[in-house]
Parts: C-alpha cells; structure tokens; sequence
C-alpha cells in the first residue's frame, strides 16, 4: 500500500504535514526558502510586528535535559521593512507561506494583518501567545479568553484571509480560549506556543538567559502540547495545527492522533539537521504503510475513536 | 524501522555556556588583544566560540588559538561587549561554549593566506596546521594602518618575512593598498593552488572573485549577526539568496558558495534583521 502523505489546513493543501513553526530560521524570505528546500510542507516566517524590534540581548538559546528554552524577543525588521521578505518567500518557496503577526495591543494587530493582507498569503498565523515579552508589550492575549477573542475579532475584520489563532498551553483552561477565538471568528488553532521556565547557571548563580526567563520547546513540551490538541479537538470544530517537540515521524503521528491536521517543527532542526521536515515526512509516510493508513485524514483525531 | 528517541545521540554536553578563568591577555595592536581562557575545547581553524559575560551579551570570536588546556581568541574592542572583555583580568570569569561551524580545507602544494584586519587570526592558526603538513604558505596581512596590524612577528617567525607581504590602507607599513591588490600580483607570479580569506565582507568578496576568476580553488570565513551563535535555530545568520547558515553551514564556505551569496560585501542584517548597505570599507570590519 501506498500512503499519501499530503494533507490539508481548511483549502490549503501540503504535500507533506511538516510546517517550519515561526519563530525558528525564518527570518528572511531566503531562509523561508531553504527550509522548504529541506521538505517542508508550509513555512511560517517569523512574526512580525508594527514597528522595528531588536529583540533580547544573547543569550537567546540554552539546553536543558529534555528540550531548549528561547527568549529572543520578537526581533523583526517591523511590517513595512519585512513585506518584501515575505514576498520572496512567496514567490520562491513552493510550497504555501503563513505569516505570523504579532502586535502590543489589538489595534496593531489589526493594523499588521491588514498590510500584511495586501500580500494576499493563503492564511496568516496570529501569535497571541509570546511568553517572552511581557516586559514590554505586556502579558500573552492567549493567557486571556476576551483578549485573545478581541485580537481575533479586529484581525478578521481587517482582513478576509483565514486566520490561524496561536494559543498559549499554560492556561487553566486551553477549552476556553480555543472556544473563544472560534467564536471570534478564527479559522484554525495552532497549539502550542512554549510555556515559560527559567535555567540558572549555578556558578555564576545568574539565569543563562539574557531576559531571565524564556520559552520551553523541544521533547519536554510534547505531552504538553498533544494533551492541549486533544482537548481543543473535543470543544472545536475548526482545524488545528500541532506544535511542540516534534522530532520524529511517530512524534507527528501522535499529534495527528490528538486532532491536528498537520504540525510545525522548530526545535528538532537542532536535533536532526535542517532536513528533518524530509526525515519526519519519510517515516510518517512509512508508519503509514506498516499501520494501514492510507492518508493522513484517517488519522486525524484517532485517539478519540 | 522507525526512528525512536534512543538512536538520537544525547551523549554530548548540553548547549550551555562553561564558566572559565581568562589565564592571560597579549596585546596585539591598537585596540586589539589575544584573550586565553582555560577551556579545554579543541578547535580547528576557522570555527568559532560563543563568550558570554552574564547580565551583559554572548558573541562570536574565531579561535587564534587552542591546544587542548587553553584557547586563544582575538578580541578588538569595538562594541560594549567586546570593550568589556578587552577590559578584563587574568582571573575573571566568562562563560564559553563550542567549537562550532565549518573549518578551512587545506589541500594542494602552495597556498596563500589572505587577511585583513583581525581576521587573520584564524589563518595564522591554520598556517601553521599547513607547514605541519608540508604545505608552502604565503601570507598577504592588511590593515588599515601601521598599528592595526596583527600576529606579523607571528607570522614571520612561522614562514619567514621573504613570504609575508603586508599591505596598509595608509602606506604606513608595507605597499600602499589593498590586500587583494597583492593578492592578483601574487597569482600573476606563482602557481598558487588554494587562496584562504579572512576579513571585512567587501575585501573577501574582492578576493574571492579574483580567485574565481583566475581558476584557483578558495575559501572565506564568513561573518554575521549570531544570536543563537552555532546552534542552528534562530536564522538570524542565513544569507540571501540561499538561505543557508552562516553558523552552521559556515562560516567557512567555498569560493562557489560565497560567489552564490549576492548580499556578501553589499549588506547584512542587524539586530532586529533589518538589512543595512555595507561601508565601503574594505580592508577592516
């Protein structure tokens, strides 16, 4: 048997479930490009914002047993300098490009999608959920149900581009976000973000990381993030994209079991190259056909049959 | 069948800064110093360490330096950073984590070094890699003047002044000019059959054009903004129109791949990764 390994977020379709999650390599048109050279079925550029960011001084990267914790710090070149990056991306990446958005208040959200819409992207990514720059623009929208729905709201109205909501996994209740930005309006979910932690250098008893706290990705946010995807599975009915520690082909199967339709990947290019979108799609593809499926759909949302 | 967790290798260290005593600083220039660090990271030319002072930033430097016990890196106070680091004590402590990124490929019977600035700190470590295996060296070293020039009495000592050839913007030492005017001189004269560049953007593009078009094999170490600096993730580092890391897939790239490389000499990105032109500089960062 032959299994197709191609998939579909609302019209959209992927040749393969592997997405670059925002945030990693796409900070160019170029890199977007190199990264779908290595098998990625979409790529999601790094979010960007109204104005110009530098983002955080280095540290913005450090290992822990189990994963990497980030705080970059949204640095992007701001939305007038990074349509043209976009652009690129577009016109050379064959394969479909998602923006990512992100914005201080829900106005320069508003404001961000609307110029980014001139684009006319298949759908944009709208990062609710950075849990690294809460000094500055404040706490993530995604901790909140009326904040991630305003956000959404002005985002739909500005735009009638589907929309992908990102939400955030250290909430009370992931149910009640993703309820809320479906009622907004959203399109699709992508879950989930990185969760906040903190790793302190003992000998010099100062946080390795330069703004203190960062972001958790890589294998220690998985079971995280497959029990969010099962639970916005059970209360939505609008796709949902899974991110967080995907590093293998049984990785992926996992989270299309929870009820995503496909899933970014980030960490795991540190793990296993820059061709791990090639890598993870392959042995998807041969779990497939060891297991009986002959697409993806069949797997989506298995774990709740 | 199936990848599993297990057959990821986890036998390594963890991506984290180690923290270690400077053993010794050696002025070099104007502004220009070989910082020592007790690491015992081993290094091939070429590759780089990150060095973090906590509270204040983490940077790249290319390795001058390494022999098992210490590693020497060439520190030109230019930035906040950089300053504080040239400003530092035998004693004092840094964080310091790699090797990473590509290193040269030595190969042929006769090979040219080509410097510019502080960039031939990593050639003048594989120089001597080159003699160790027979290799004939020339080495062109430029500066902008007389007192920013680096490592020429090291230099010397390695492959003798008759194959050294200094080059100032300024006339103050050496010819008057540009490394890679020495460098198309040099071709002219003798069958050189690898070139080696290290330095400012606009003089390693010069160099490797002329390199290309003289049908000699080379290789530049590349330079830009690293954040996460080795690790491969962030994508601050990948060039246009290709895409790759310079981190990870560099810096040490081919003549061919630098030739690839339209923004090479032309911009780079800054912090926020915003584009912005390149001086016209060419014979210092």
């Amino acid at each position: 048997m032959t299994a197709d390994i191609s998939t579909k977020i609302l019209n959209v379709k992927l040749a393969n479930p592997t997405i670059l999650a925002s945030g990693i390599i796409g900070v160019s048109g170029a890199a977007c490009c190199y990264a779908a050279k290595n098998g990625a079925g979409a790529v999601i550029p790094k979010s960007i914002g109204p104005k110009e960011r530098e983002g955080h001084n280095n540290p913005i990267l450090v290992e822990f047993k189990g994963g990497f914790l980030n705080a970059v710090g949204l640095p992007n070149a701001g939305i007038d300098n990074s349509l043209g990056e976009i652009e690129f991306a577009m016109k050379n990446a064959g394969v479909p490009v998602i923006p990512s958005i992100f914005g201080g208040t829900k106005e320069e959200f508003g404001m961000v999608a609307e110029k980014m819409a001139t684009l006319k992207p298949q759908m944009i990514e709208v990062n609710l959920s950075c849990p690294n720059t809460a000094s500055d623009l404040g706490e993530a929208f995604a901790l909140s149900e009326t904040a991630a729905a305003e956000v959404i709201r002005i985002v739909k109205d500005k735009t009638k581009i589907p929309v992908i909501a990102k939400l955030a996994p250290n909430v009370p209740s992931i149910k009640k976000i993703a309820k809320a930005v479906e009622e907004a309006g959203a399109d699709a979910i992508s879950a989930v973000n990185t969760m906040p932690g903190m790793v302190i250098d003992v000998k010099t008893a100062k946080p390795v990381l330069h703004n203190k706290q960062g972001g958790v990705s890589g294998h220690a946010i998985k079971p995280v993030a497959v029990n969010c995807i099962y639970d916005i599975y059970e209360t939505v009915k609008i796709p949902i994209i899974g991110i967080g520690g995907v590093t293998t082909g049984e990785d992926a199967v996992e989270m299309i079991m929870a009820g995503a339709v496909a899933v970014e990947i980030g960490t795991a290019i540190y793990y296993r190259g820059i061709d791990v979108f090639r890598k993870v799609s392959d042995e998807i593809k041969l779990f497939m056909e060891e297991n009986g499926y002959s697409s993806i759909k069949l797997m989506v949302g298995k774990a709740h049959k | 069948m199936f990848l599993t967790r297990k057959m990821i290798k986890m036998e390594r260290p963890l991506e984290r800064p180690q923290i270690v005593e400077i053993s010794k600083s050696i002025d070099e220039a104007e502004g220009i110093k070989t910082v020592f660090l007790k690491s015992d990271i081993k290094a091939r030319p070429g590759q780089f360490v990150m060095v973090w002072i906590p509270r204040l930033d983490e940077k790249p430097f290319a390795i001058s330096y390494s022999n098992g016990v210490e590693i020497g890196i060439t520190v030109a106070a230019v930035g906040p950073f950089s300053n504080k680091l040239y400003a530092m004590n035998p004693g004092e402590r840094v964080g310091v984590r790699g090797p990473y990124g590509t290193t040269y490929h030595l190969e042929g019977k006769k090979i040219v070094m080509v410097g510019g600035g502080y960039g031939a700190a990593s050639l003048t470590m594989l120089a001597e890699e080159a003699l160790q295996q027979g290799i004939k060296v020339k080495f062109i070293l430029g500066a902008r003047s007389k007192n920013r020039l680096v490592y020429v009495e090291r230099i010397k000592k390695l492959i003798g002044s008759d194959n050294l050839t200094v080059t100032t913007d300024d006339g103050s030492m050496g010819i008057k000019g540009y490394v890679t005017d020495a460098l198309q001189q040099l071709l002219k004269k003798e069958k050189i059959d690898k070139i080696f560049v290290c330095g400012p953007d606009k003089m390693m593009k010069a160099a490797a054009e002329i390199g290309l078009a003289a049908g000699v094999k080379g290789e530049i170490s590349g330079e830009r903004w690293f954040k996460c600096g080795g690790m491969g993730l962030c994508g601050h580092c990948c060039v246009d129109p290709i895409g790759i890391r310079l981190c990870v897939e560099g810096p040490v790239i081919d003549f061919e791949t630098a030739a690839k490389i339209t923004e090479l000499g032309e911009y780079h990105r800054v912090k926020s990764s915003r584009k912005e032109k390149i001086g016209v500089h060419q014979t210092e960062v």
